[in-house]
């Protein structure tokens, strides 16, 4: 907990102003019985009524004073906690997204959420209350015993007594309760997982019948928190009734020394009354100060489990971007920045250079996950030139996954390296190596917003062109048409306000002709652009997973990566549509060569839009736009990995990897592993029946 | 909004749900009048001590301590009052939102799927578990602050006439200022609140879908740009935050103020009778710390609404689910299923989930008894919906299913379902060891049962492999496992619970297709004589199929065995070939 003060900093002032104002309140308001004392013993004595009166005004001034200290305090304490809040919040967001995936695979996202959410409310207003209350309250507590000696030393020898034991009263009970609300939120976090659960798999529960047992499961959980909230409870019950019983005989030992005080003279009716006033004035203090330590109590246990969070190391450093490094790409990009007739062969070899560099190379990787008993990967070597597609195929928990997952560094190897364009991953800033690549998963994710907003994440700068080419290639048109709303009679405004927008979008750079194109769109184009803006619910729950998967794949296709990762995302897909996909890809790939110029273009128009964000990332594509165009067209092809359990998906590729167990089993072509290697003969027959399947497939492959 | 009569509705329930703790809140209730009456006569008796202690030489000891035992017995019966009140409201509370808990959690369990599936499980999780809390917490705390309170004020109100009507008509006039006070802020601190709550919300949305997402944002490096949507809500949160807890805080101190004038009315006044030899000096001590109880209960009070107000809010999300339509109940009497029942059939089925968009038209099937029925079809035909309407988790808009003749309306959900066995392409896993969760549908399995099953779908060895074997605690939603290997473990769930009949919607998806084979033969011998439905991409998988659906567009528009399908060349030909279509 005393960690996360630092992020207090910001609010310093506000920290410091909030209690101190609390405690000019309480000093105002401690001088309120020392009035009263005087009218009993000046104003009532001599039955001087101008006297009451003046101090009757001077206690109506007091009061405005306190308010207004007591305004001035709430206000900073408030912004103090909220403050303090918002800057946790966004510091315990910004590392979990720094947390790798092995950490996340640890921790787990629930728990996170959670104490994202609930637990930082608690600690906010635990703070708030600190703020305006544990300072106030002790200065009360001992102005009143200081008060009380300024008006008799012997009388207020009580209050020396009292005071001590209440703290130890309030400390103690505060001790014992904190481990308790730990306990109490670990049970709450379990009643969570239980009812996610439930929601989560309600079909499976409901297909094996399993209501009644959930149900039973779900109480005793309950039962459990019921318990230690109940047990938790008793405890901080006993604060009220014992600060009570110490304070009032206090209060009884007070007046038995004040009447024998005043018995003997020495002090005056009235100051009893002031030190009576003061007992009860720690009495209120304590009853607010019971009441609210159970909320201080609970944000402590809240605040904690955030600190374990954001004690979690991030497990995988990588170096802070660097543009200067020494590896190709980036000398190229160097070199680029020059002035450029004189660099104009440099650049030339630079991509030469860059060439020769295969895109991905495994060497002698092996790879085991935390807390796991083996590795899942085991001495991997392979290379992948750029512009190859690399399949990957393999049983059930082989490592496929695992293997790409290598690539863009969301797991570290063991042993071994993985370099991308010669350089291994872990030289890379993260989103240097990141923007490379384009990943598409298993289990296809769409984020709330619209199908546009969800493109955009691939690439922030692309116009609604390529959003509508990455969407055709990934067989996602009729996705788009069926979230249009309406298909066809969509005509007349709408279509020049979007072709407008586009013209506005492109008109920072060189229109070259494509706005044109625009305007006189067709009517299907119209539909399409207008399905860019449908709506996406949370985790694209409007959208069905072959819907979702098509769309997560042209997500990846947008930011037109060097190196293409399909993690069996076709899966959800027909043969028919996984086939068309497939020779999309193909033709975008050969496209690239073709089309160079344009997309060269629009590298350097995206580049003049979005150069401050990333000027490092564009793709090397547009770097070298103005050098010879069949080695730009080379130098960009994609490198494309697929994983699949299709043999049909992969057996064009360059070449195909044959996993088993996390090892190589097989490394070439179709046909030579075909010949070659057991694996994958095996899996390529249980797909195409030996007898008519070889001939169909061979006939197909002709 | 009709917000008086909807909060007037809750308010019915929520006595409602305290019913059956009705002695415990009257025993609480009895505690609180005790406690606050005594507090009450506490400071009498301070008083009349004071007025025992004159001056030197006239301070009467025996009265003296005399009162002081009254006091020291009246301390002590306050103090475990208070205690027994505590631990009593304690019981309440907790008690209350575990019932409320419990009820929510049970109506999750017979919720329509169409609810659950069109309400995000976050919110869902939010309401049984935040909501409940702060309602119970808020209204049953409220209750007996607000009990209490009443109590003090009509105490004090009796006391204070008893001593002097003067001093007390002062107070009484005085009073109303505070109340108004405090009832101007908590009106515009309830729609600053509501505001709070509701960014909130949105802002617990994008955590998680962010967080639980994270691996999609980290790959596309989308860190910067989600932490700048975040920040932007998280700032706008922090300034309703401020406002809320800010305006809220006002009560106290303007109050107090208030208070302080009251108290300042009475010293006055106090003092003026004294003087005028009207009162004592006790008196007055005693009225002084009155109108300072007096007053504070009003603070509190208008503190209690601004949380009863809250706590309202949310007990009406929680009733909201409470109170969502229930799946239709079982009929009564029920239909029973024979021993092992395999004839389904399907007769003018129409099915749409939303009116706007038609699915399921005219659908007609009969299947005989053990007859393998796959369905084919391109992506988002229909087929997942009607395993749906299969296993009735959705019912059908016209037409009937019937197995064995038997309209599955007119049976228990249970008796249905448990007559299929279903593997999904989504695979669920809960948290727990491998044992748990393939023994789901069959717990009291022995520990033989469980490897046969596991050895039967082909996990057996890369469970062994596994750091505790069986006993591996996976996490939430299959932890470090591949989507196969929960694909597998979904698998051996089914060959261990061995039901009559079959659904498999994708079952294989995740799994190579040489274990897929192997797999195929244990569910062949499954499946001997068991009536099955399956539904997959990978058309090998299908080819011994008795009857082959293509479905599109919600139809069935071929139908026939492989080979019937194959000669006839339509979309099933075009389907199949396409998968042999090997790249040129």
């Amino acid at each position: 907990m005393r960690k996360l003060l630092i992020y207090m900093k910001d609010y310093r002032k506000e920290s410091v102003c909030a209690p101190l104002f609390k405690l000019l309140e309480a000093a105002f308001e401690l001088l309120v019985p020392l009035v009263m004392a005087r009218i009993i013993d000046i104003g009532i004595k001599n039955q001087d009524t101008a006297y009451i009166l003046r101090m009757r005004l001077l206690m109506v001034a007091l009061g405005a004073i306190v308010l207004i200290c007591s305004v001035t305090a709430q206000y900073f304490s408030a912004k103090a906690a909220v403050g303090f809040s918002a800057k946790l919040r966004e510091a315990l967001f910004a590392h979990i997204q720094a947390l790798s995936f092995t950490e996340m695979d640890d921790i787990g996202t629930s728990t996170l959420i959670t104490r994202m959410t609930s637990d930082i409310n608690q600690v906010q207003s635990g703070v708030n209350l600190f703020l305006r209350l544990f300072l106030r309250s002790p200065f009360i507590v001992f102005g009143a015993m200081i008060m009380a000696f300024t008006i008799d030393v012997k009388a207020a020898m009580v209050f020396v007594v009292v005071i001590p034991i209440l703290c130890v009263i309030v400390f103690g009970i505060m001790l014992l309760s904190i481990p308790m609300y730990r306990r109490v939120q670990e049970r709450l976090d379990k009643v969570v997982r239980v009812t996610r659960e439930n929601l989560l798999g309600v079909r499976v529960i409901r297909a094996f019948c399993r209501e009644k047992q959930e149900i039973e499961g779900f109480d005793a959980d309950n039962e459990a928190l019921v318990k230690v909230q109940l047990l938790s409870g008793r405890i901080s019950a006993l604060m009220n009734p014992m600060t009570y019983v110490v304070i009032n005989f206090g209060l009884i030992a007070l007046l038995y020394t004040g009447a024998r005080r005043v018995d003997m003279g020495i002090i005056t009716q009235g100051s009893v009354v002031a030190l009576v006033n003061y007992m009860s004035q720690i009495l209120v203090e304590l009853v607010k100060l019971a009441n609210l330590i159970i909320t201080v109590t609970k944000a402590i246990a809240c605040g904690n489990r955030i600190q374990t969070v954001l004690d979690v190391p991030v497990g995988m450093e990588a170096p802070e971007k660097d543009a200067g490094s020494e590896h190709p790409g980036n000398a190229s990009h160097r070199a680029d920045d020059e002035e450029r007739p004189e660099n104009f062969s440099h650049r030339a070899d630079g991509a030469e250079q860059l060439e020769k560099v295969p895109a991905v190379v495994f060497d002698h990787v092996s790879l085991q996950y935390r807390g796991a008993a083996a590795d899942t990967l085991t001495d991997l070597s392979f290379t992948a030139n750029r512009g190859e597609t690399i399949g990957i195929i393999g049983g059930t928990g082989s490592g496929k996954t695992s293997l790409v997952s290598l690539i863009p560094r969301f797991y570290d190897v063991r042993e071994g390296c993985v370099r991308v364009d010669g350089r291994d991953v872990r030289e890379y800033p993260l989103d240097e190596l990141r923007q490379k690549v384009g990943i598409v998963m298993q289990k296809p994710v769409l984020f709330k917003g619209t199908i546009r907003s969800n493109l955009l994440w691939g690439n922030e700068g692309a116009s609604d062109e390529e959003l509508l080419e990455a969407v055709r290639a990934a067989q996602a048109v009729d996705v788009l048409t069926a979230h249009s709303g309406r298909q066809s009679n969509a005509s007349g405004v709408k279509p020049n306000i979007s072709a407008d927008k586009t013209r506005t979008k492109n008109s920072s750079g060189n229109p070259s002709g494509r706005t044109d194109n625009a305007s006189v769109r067709t009517d299907e184009e119209t539909a399409l652009l207008e399905g860019l803006d449908a709506p996406v619910e949370q985790e694209g729950r409007n959208f069905s997973g072959g819907q979702k998967q098509r769309l997560t794949i042209a997500r990846a296709l947008v930011r037109h990566p060097e190196i293409l990762i399909l993690d069996d995302s076709a899966s959800a897909l027909d043969f028919a549509t996984d086939a068309r996909l497939r020779r999309a890809l193909r033709e975008l790939s050969a496209d690239r060569s073709k089309m160079e110029g344009r997309f060269a273009h629009e590298d350097s128009l995206r580049e003049g839009r979005s150069f401050g964000n990333a000027p490092s990332q564009s793709s090397s594509a547009g770097r070298f736009a103005h050098g010879d165009s069949l080695r730009e067209g080379r130098t960009c092809e994609m490198t494309v990995f697929i994983v699949s359990q299709r043999t049909s998906s992969i057996a064009h590729a360059d070449r195909i990897i044959v996993l088993e167990d996390g090892r190589v089993a097989g490394i070439g072509t179709h046909e030579e592993l075909l010949a070659g290697c057991e694996v994958y003969r095996e899996t390529y027959h249980s797909q195409f029946p030996e007898k008519s399947g070889s001939e169909q497939g061979k006939e197909a492959l002709a | 909004m009709k917000m008086q009569s909807g909060q007037k509705e809750i308010l019915k329930r929520v006595l409602l749900s305290i019913r059956p703790h009705l002695a415990l809140v009257l025993f609480s209730l009895a505690m609180a009048v005790i406690s606050a009456v005594l507090t009450l006569y506490l400071p009498i008796l301070t008083g009349n001590i004071v007025d025992c202690i004159i001056g030197p030489g006239e301070v009467d000891f025996t009265a003296i301590f005399a009162l002081m035992r009254k006091m020291a017995a009246a301390i002590l019966i306050t103090a475990a009052a208070q205690w027994l009140m505590n631990i009593f409201n304690n019981r309440i509370v907790y008690r209350v939102s575990s019932e409320v808990r419990e009820q929510a959690f049970r109506k999750i369990e017979i919720l329509p799927l169409g609810y659950l599936d069109t309400h995000s499980s976050g919110e869902t999780v939010s309401r049984v578990i935040a909501d409940v809390d702060q309602f119970s917490e808020g209204l049953l705390m409220g209750f007996t602050q607000l009990f209490t309170g009443v109590v003090t004020i009509l105490g004090t109100l009796v006391f204070m006439l008893s001593v002097n009507v003067r001093i007390t008509l002062v107070v009484v006039v005085l009073t109303p200022i505070s109340l108004f006070v405090a009832n101007f802020i908590a009106k515009r601190t309830y729609a600053m609140f509501r505001k709070q709550s509701e960014t909130r919300g949105e802002q617990t949305a994008l955590i998680d879908e962010m967080i639980g997402n994270q691996k999609v944002v980290q790959a596309y490096g989308q860190e910067a740009h989600v932490q700048e949507q975040f920040d932007e809500v998280n700032e706008r949160l922090s300034k309703y935050s401020l406002r809320a807890i800010f305006f809220s805080s006002l009560t106290n101190p303007s109050t107090r103020f208030v208070n302080s004038l009251v108290y300042t009315g009475v010293g006055l006044t106090g003092a003026l009778s004294v003087v005028g030899g009207m009162m004592t000096v006790g008196q007055l001590s005693a009225f002084l710390s009155y109108a300072n109880q007096y007053t504070k209960p009003f603070n509190e009070i208008s503190g209690v609404v601004t949380e009863l107000q809250n706590a309202l809010a949310c007990a009406g999300r929680v009733f909201e689910l409470i109170d969502a339509k229930a799946e239709e109940p079982d009929a009564e009497p029920a239909l029973t299923l024979p021993a092992d029942p395999g004839r389904v059939s399907l007769e003018h089925v129409y099915f749409s989930y939303t009116k706007e968009r038609r699915l399921i038209e005219d659908f007609n099937l009969s299947v005989k008894s053990g007859q393998r029925v796959a369905i084919v079809g391109p992506t988002g035909c229909g087929k997942t919906t009607l395993i749906n309407l299969l296993m009735r988790f959705y019912d059908v808009n016209s037409g009937k299913i019937a197995i064995e003749g038997r309209d599955i309306r007119g049976l228990k959900r249970g008796d249905l379902r448990s007559a299929y066995g279903m593997v999904l392409q989504d695979t669920w896993l809960r948290a727990g060891t491998i044992r748990e969760n393939i023994s789901m549908g069959h717990p009291e399995a022995t520990e033989e049962e469980v490897i046969r099953a596991a050895k039967e779908a082909h996990a057996h060895s890369f469970i062994r492999r596994l750091p505790q074997g069986y006993d591996t605690v996976i996490g939430e939603n299959g932890g470090n496992l591949s989507q196969g290997q929960k694909q597998l473990l979904c698998i051996a769930r089914v060959m261990l619970a061995l039901p009559p009949m079959l659904i498999l919607d994708e079952a294989t998806s995740s799994i190579d297709t040489r274990t897929e084979i192997r797999i195929q033969k244990a569910f062949q011998a499954m499946m001997q004589g068991r009536t099955s439905f399956i539904v997959a991409h990978r058309l090998s998988t299908i080819q011994n199929a008795d009857v082959i659906l293509v479905m599109k567009d919600g139809c069935i528009i071929e139908q026939g065995t492989h080979q019937e399908l194959l000669e006839r060349a339509g979309f099933y030909a075009e389907l199949y070939n396409s998968q042999f279509v090997m790249p040129e």
